[in-house]
């Protein structure tokens, strides 16, 4: 018979449980102050070893920014067809040139970290391939970041090549000295036919009012307009602090894209025609500017013709927009089927635990879902750990009221209203802690809310140790408690926590090291940074150099 | 949306204008642009929007993460009271120092940009927020156990009433020995 777990603090139960059904409890630490520690002990089982892929696709990524960067800039620069553009530009055309195509480039590639359905399914048919590689899809939303950043970088790059690129064809326009780049500027201005070279045709303008007249500049100035917007309210603080300011500005990215796709229509960057190189070489004819002359059969040089390149950022984003589009519309048809609430319970400390139930959903330990509920925001998805096990018939996830939206779903469902407010599930996507039975032993370290995700493993190892899964590697779990901010200590009833204090970490990691001095084990973490930098120097500190000796890998979660 | 402080993104988004701002100016004084007198304008108004906005507020809820080193210029913005407290002034502050470096391209993303962080300060002037510098906490006592030690015990443990303290007399208190004990002569 399935047990219940009392309503709040499911570990103690499942201590207790775990006690009765005669596992050794092989440390029980009680610590007062949020901190949860759990060790298993598989008996000898070959842990997979970590080649850093990430490095090899870092490394690939900045290679190709590398590449394009400096082929498109040689291409810009010593290609005979913009020898007259560089005459009024200079090489602030290949830095433009080059930049751009690293922003599309880099703009292809930012869609993709967060098709999560789409890297869920990656994940899912790669259950073949080495796990090393599907554990790098958990570092999309890093990837995201880093390729936003280059977006950044290489948009301040362009924009100023830009600057420079407006100002001289502006100057060359207004210069009447009979300078080659003041002949260039002149020609075929008065035409109908699209052959000019510059494309200020009056010489009393500004570059600003240039700007804002043309298409690559106005939409250049709206998108980046969006990108400052997107990238302000992306900041570490704002995110955590408000996450609503987040959500909603970063869908600016529509505005970014649409522009970004319109941006070269105009074709104003323009190198010779090809018909116009053949009779008329530039290195040969600039030294004579004034012998061009098109009436002239005699002459050498003809005047030169120019054209358009063409507008090319769709070809590289149209596909990841599309796949992105098809990502949301399936997220609205997983949220359109009805979840049953099946249990809602209010724990201490402002926890909302939600009991669901959804026709064919499946889940592994760890993953996460993201909820919607309409009555507090139509459009507001936010992500949760599910803290149940695979093994039981519902699927739950524990939600601590800490900002808006939590506040608001904990109001919502305090009011107890007749009919449960609808909720709207995605998911679920897998994390990092699927890994933890690959270890021979493994460390779980979750403070406060964040001992959600090993919630699930620990119930989930209770589960398949009551169904004597023979799967189930794991022939000891030791584990401790936890946490959070009664007023009175959870065991003893009195004011005075039970064990003031935090882990040593220090004793802790020699203690595994020493119980397990030839094992991998897995540090797994979710929790704060600063929890995490001395969780990652105890790693370095306790492995040991030698291959054959104890080794901590260290993992985190990140939200 | 109900308890953002608007204040936080618009201290993020008028640093970045103060940057861009100064970015903008550098470019058009050292491209020797026409017009560059504005330019350079557009560098003296960043300087100044990232030295006022860099020490973050306080938020009202919450912990706030300080910038790094922002304890130096806390100190300056704090001598202003309530020129730099109140974020109407801040708001009026930003648009004007916007306006000058709207008629340089260069720097007319910097205009932008603050002219945004000056609407957002003025919503925030709105909903009554207002800056507070981040104090510094005083230095925390050495600590027993490495500073592994949170809130020890404050109360001494409860203890029996007084009656029951009091040791019971002597006679009482003997124990007899199960050897004989003699005394033996120095």
């Amino acid at each position: 018979m399935l047990p219940s777990f009392p309503p709040w603090l499911p570990w103690t139960h499942l201590r207790t449980c775990l006690h009765s059904q005669g596992l050794p409890i092989q440390k029980a630490t009680r610590n007062g102050n949020s901190c949860s520690l759990a060790i298993l002990h598989p008996p000898q089982h070959p842990a997979p070893r970590h080649f850093n892929w990430i490095v090899g696709a870092l490394t690939t990524w900045l290679g190709l920014n590398v590449f394009l960067f400096v082929y498109y800039f040689l291409l810009f620069d010593k290609d005979k067809k913009f020898y007259y553009t560089r005459v009024v530009l200079g090489s602030a055309l290949a830095w433009a040139r080059a930049s751009a195509k690293c922003l599309n480039f880099n703009s292809m590639l930012i869609l993709l970290p967060v098709c999560r359905n789409l890297l869920s399914f990656l994940r899912g048919t790669c259950s073949c391939c080495r796990r090393t590689m599907r554990k790098q899809l958990d570092h999309n939303l890093t990837f995201h970041k880093l390729v936003a950043y280059s977006i950044a970088l290489f948009t301040a790059v362009h924009i100023i090549a830009h600057l420079c690129n407006f100002e001289w064809y502006n100057d060359s326009q207004q210069a009447a000295d009979g300078s080659l780049s003041s002949i260039l500027s002149d020609l075929h201005q008065d035409e109908e036919s699209n052959k000019w070279l510059n494309p200020i045709r009056s010489n009393n303008t500004t570059p600003a009012y240039v700007t804002f007249t043309t298409i690559p500049g106005l939409t250049g100035v709206i998108i980046t307009v969006a990108l400052i917007l997107m990238v302000t309210s992306s900041m570490e603080f704002i995110r955590r602090s408000y996450f609503e300011v987040f959500w909603y500005m970063h869908h600016l990215f529509v505005i970014y894209f649409a522009g970004l796709v319109i941006h070269g229509i105009a074709g104003l960057v323009r190198g010779q025609t090809a018909e116009s190189l053949k009779e008329h070489n530039p290195e040969l004819c600039a030294q004579d500017p004034k012998q061009w002359d098109r009436k002239n059969k005699h002459s050498q040089c003809e005047e030169p013709e120019f054209g358009s390149i063409p507008a090319e950022s769709w070809q590289w984003v149209l596909a990841p927009i599309l796949l992105y589009v098809f990502e949301r519309v399936l997220r609205f048809w997983r949220s359109q089927q009805r979840v049953v609430v099946v249990k809602a319970v209010m724990h201490p400390s402002k926890v909302l635990e939600l009991q669901m139930h959804k026709k064919g959903f499946s889940m592994e330990v760890g993953q996460y879902i993201f909820i919607n509920c309409p009555s507090v925001s139509c459009l507001e998805w936010h992500p949760f750990t599910l803290t149940s096990a695979p093994e039981e018939d519902f699927f739950s996830v524990h939600i601590r009221a800490a900002g808006d939206w939590t506040e608001k779903l904990n109001d919502t469902f305090q009011q107890q209203k007749p009919k449960t407010p609808r909720i709207e599930v995605d998911g679920p996507f897998g994390t990092a802690s699927e890994d933890v039975f690959q270890y021979e032993a493994a460390m779980l370290v979750g403070a406060g809310i964040g001992v959600t995700p090993f919630a699930s493993v620990l119930k989930s190892i209770w589960y398949k140790f009551q169904h004597a899964d023979q799967r189930l590697k794991t022939k000891k779990a030791g584990h401790a408690a936890f946490n959070l901010d009664n007023d009175t200590d959870v065991v003893t009833g009195l004011r005075q926590k039970t064990s003031f204090g935090r882990p040593m970490w220090n004793s802790e990691f020699s203690a595994v090291a020493t119980a397990h001095p030839r094992s991998v084990v897995g540090v797994f973490l979710c929790g704060p940074e600063a929890l995490a930098t001395s969780l990652q120097k105890c790693c370095h500190q306790y492995s040991s150099l030698d291959p054959r000796k104890v080794k901590f890998y260290f993992n985190k979660e990140n939200f | 949306m109900g308890r953002i402080e608007w204040a936080m993104w618009a201290n993020e988004q008028a640093l970045a204008s103060g940057l861009i701002l100064i970015t903008g100016g550098i470019v058009a004084v050292a491209g020797q642009f026409k017009g560059w007198p504005f330019a350079a304008y557009a560098i003296g108004a960043g300087v100044l929007v990232c030295l006022l906005e860099y020490p973050r507020g306080k938020r009202k809820r919450g912990s706030t993460m300080e910038r790094c080193g922002q304890k130096y210029m806390t100190a300056v913005v704090k001598v202003f009271g309530p020129l730099t407290r109140n974020y109407y002034v801040r708001a009026i502050l930003h648009a004007v120092l916007a306006v000058p470096a709207g008629f340089l391209l260069s720097t007319i993303l910097g205009t932008v940009c603050l002219g945004i962080a000056s609407g957002i300060y003025l919503l925030a002037a709105i909903r009554g927020e207002e800056w507070s510098p981040i104090e510094q906490k005083p230095p925390e006592r050495p600590q027993l156990g490495g500073g592994t030690i949170k809130q020890p015990p404050a109360m001494p443990p409860p203890r029996p009433p007084a009656e029951a303290r009091k040791k019971p007399p002597l006679e009482e208190a003997g124990h007899t020995n199960p050897v004989a004990v003699t005394a033996e002569a120095e």
